[in-house]
């Protein structure tokens, strides 16, 4: 029997077998934000371990609340910022070069194919993209990450999904995932890597693929994967350039991690996307998906675009393709915030943020703000929000608050129509 | 190890996330006691009071995927502070599942026919969690009694009785 992508990674990785259904696993990458790391940190300290097992091994960023919004936060920021010089953390990225971690860590290049990686946020999912194992993990499995470099995880069962067809224009990465969150449930995945694999995700840059493996927790995913490939190698191409001849033999190297032909899969699901038309929630579960037609003019009072989900250029610049030479809607309030400063500066260049300010947008620093209630667009009761987003939770962006998931380009056209709208028209 | 006993509090619903459990405007707390009183403060149950209904509660028994969504461990910590030590459920979402064995607390599955006949036993059930014997017993007020076997994995065994993953993690790696 042939091994899937994750169970190469387990093997490569193992350190332990502390029973016959869990392993422990040397960590590649542990990173860090504010909201879970600074109590890790002074509970380490409290301890008398205030230790980390390898600096260069360990990333982290301020970027839920930034700039601190109340001395709460300031302190977050602070501990955290305490820590990294204390510790000779190298990466650390703070106020002008902060941005979302899932979409800044990546574009670091901290994410390689085979790697294995922690982070206290269960959108860790996201980094999957990229041919590795990452996991969303709590304050105490963080704690042990950062002082052993180690992880417990049970061993892994791979569900695949097989994308096939063609997406047609309008849907992109964001509508398929939704839809198989809507097949599969909000636990479909529980205890699962779900591997994404199929003619329409070998064409997919890589901003889909985080779109696709960001939402694999929404489904109880462990974590979400892609085969490396040369997609793959030519994002990754600038850090990489040094340890091969040539891009083609990063991509022949990378094959090592591809699951077998024979791989045993607990489970698996084929989506024919030929037909699918944009996706949107409803509810307060991210299951609770509709065709954007049956939800045409459901009023709106905000629309945010940004977060790990869809803050990244790719988004931006088709949301900007909706917006160009159009002005929203004076009942909406529209919130754009790039996710890095990179892609804050890609936009800049490329006109897009101007496009999105003469469309009547606000445009916020990069930061996850709104996304989680937290800053930057906090919803008042009775309010709704159409938002590129992943999570629709009861009073998720502000208590009382209304979210609806959607893609960038359905976001844009919903801010345009002032209600959730077909993307489709505007194109 | 934690004390495994006490009143229960039902939860009738599926799906209950961490946003529910603890809001995340409450995450920029650097301490577990300040978490508290707003123990499921934003949980959407018909019926729940909130001033109420946990006071004197030790053991939640619900129903499928419960802790779903974030990976906060503050949801497993505003538990703590507030004496539950123990989730019953049908299933877990595995991050919430994980960090409850990390505190060195427990978070025991059970088929929906054990939920149901803990759910049947009322809102003044009293129950205890045999370690030893993997056995929860459980009785109320009209002396109706149950006894239900429950499995646990040996290395979440383990971790219950170093009273967590860090504890576990420092002395063997
Ligand atoms: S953008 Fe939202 S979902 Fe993503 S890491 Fe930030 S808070 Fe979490």
């Amino acid at each position: 029997m042939g091994k899937t992508i994750a169970g190469k990674i387990f093997t490569a990785h193992l350190r332990d077998t502390p029973s016959p259904t869990n392993v422990v696993l040397d960590i590649d990458v542990v990173l860090c934000h504010e909201i879970t790391t600074p109590i890790a940190i002074t509970d380490l300290m409290a301890k008398g371990l205030d230790r980390v097992f390898d600096p260069d091994k360990i990333k982290a960023v301020i970027d839920h609340v930034t700039p601190a919004k109340d001395s709460k936060t300031a302190t977050q920021g602070k501990i955290m910022r305490d820590w990294a010089r204390r510790h000779g953390i190298k990466d650390f990225f703070d106020i002008g070069s902060n941005g979302v971690c899932h979409a800044l860590f990546p574009e670091k290049g901290f994410i390689r194919p085979g790697y294995t990686v922690i982070m206290g946020d269960s959108h860790t999912c996201t980094h999957g993209a990229f041919g590795a194992f990452a996991a969303g993990v709590g304050t105490t499995d963080l704690e042990v990450g950062i002082l052993k470099g180690v992880c417990s995880f049970r061993e892994p069962k791979t569900m695949k999904v097989n994308i096939t067809g063609n997406l047609p224009d309008g849907v992109y990465a964001k509508d398929v995932i939704l839809n198989i969150i809507k097949q599969i449930s909000v636990n479909g995945a529980t205890d699962m890597v779900m591997e994404f694999v199929g003619p329409v995700v070998d064409t997919m840059s890589m901003e889909s693929r985080m779109t696709i493996c960001n939402l694999a927790i929404e489904a109880g995913g462990t974590c979400g994967i892609c085969m490396p490939d040369r997609t793959t190698a030519e994002y990754l191409w600038p850090f990489i350039r040094e340890s091969y001849a040539g891009i083609e033999d990063a991509v022949i190297d990378f094959k090592k991690w591809h699951s077998d032909p024979d791989a045993d899969y607990a489970s698996e699901l084929t989506i024919d996307v030929t037909d699918l038309k944009p996706q949107v929630t409803f509810g307060y579960k991210p299951d609770e998906v509709k065709d954007v037609t049956e939800m045409e003019g459901t009023p709106i009072d905000q629309v945010y675009i940004g977060s790990c989900t869809n803050g990244r250029i790719e988004d931006l610049r088709e949301a900007a393709g909706i917006l160009a030479d159009r002005k929203i809607a004076p009942t909406v309030r529209g919130i754009l915030s790039p996710a890095t400063p990179a892609i804050y500066s890609m936009a800049l260049e490329e006109g897009i943020i101007k496009t999105f300010m003469d469309a009547g947008f606000c445009v916020t620093n990069p930061t996850c703000g709104a996304c989680l209630g937290m800053s930057n667009g906090v919803l008042a009761e009775g309010e709704v929000c159409a938002s590129t987003t992943n999570r629709n939770f009861n009073g998720r962006m502000g208590k009382g608050g209304m979210v609806h998931l959607m893609s960038p380009l359905s976001a844009a056209a919903a801010a345009v129509a002032g209600h959730i709208t077909d993307p489709r028209k505007y194109i | 190890m934690k004390d495994f006993s006490g009143q229960v509090l039902f939860l009738d619903r599926n799906d209950i996330n961490t946003d529910e459990i603890i809001p995340a405007k409450y995450l920029t707390e650097n301490s577990k006691e300040a978490l508290k009183p707003h123990i499921l403060e934003d949980l959407h149950l018909k019926g729940f009071n909130h001033e109420n209904d946990i006071k004197g509660k030790n053991i939640i028994v619900t129903k499928a995927n419960f802790g779903c969504g974030s990976s906060r461990e503050h949801a497993v910590w505003v538990f703590e502070v507030n004496e539950i030590n123990v989730v019953i459920a049908e299933s877990f979402a595995r991050i919430f599942r994980q960090n409850m064995f990390n505190c060195g607390m427990l978070a025991i599955e059970l088929s929906s026919e054990d939920i149901e006949a803990l759910f049947s036993l009322g809102p003044q059930a009293m129950l205890t969690v045999d370690m030893e014997h993997n056995l929860i017993t459980a009785e109320n007020e009209q002396d109706s009694k149950a006894a239900i076997t429950f499995t646990l994995n040996e290395f979440d065994r383990e971790l219950v009785l170093a009273g967590g993953w860090l504890a576990f993690a420092d002395k063997k790696y």
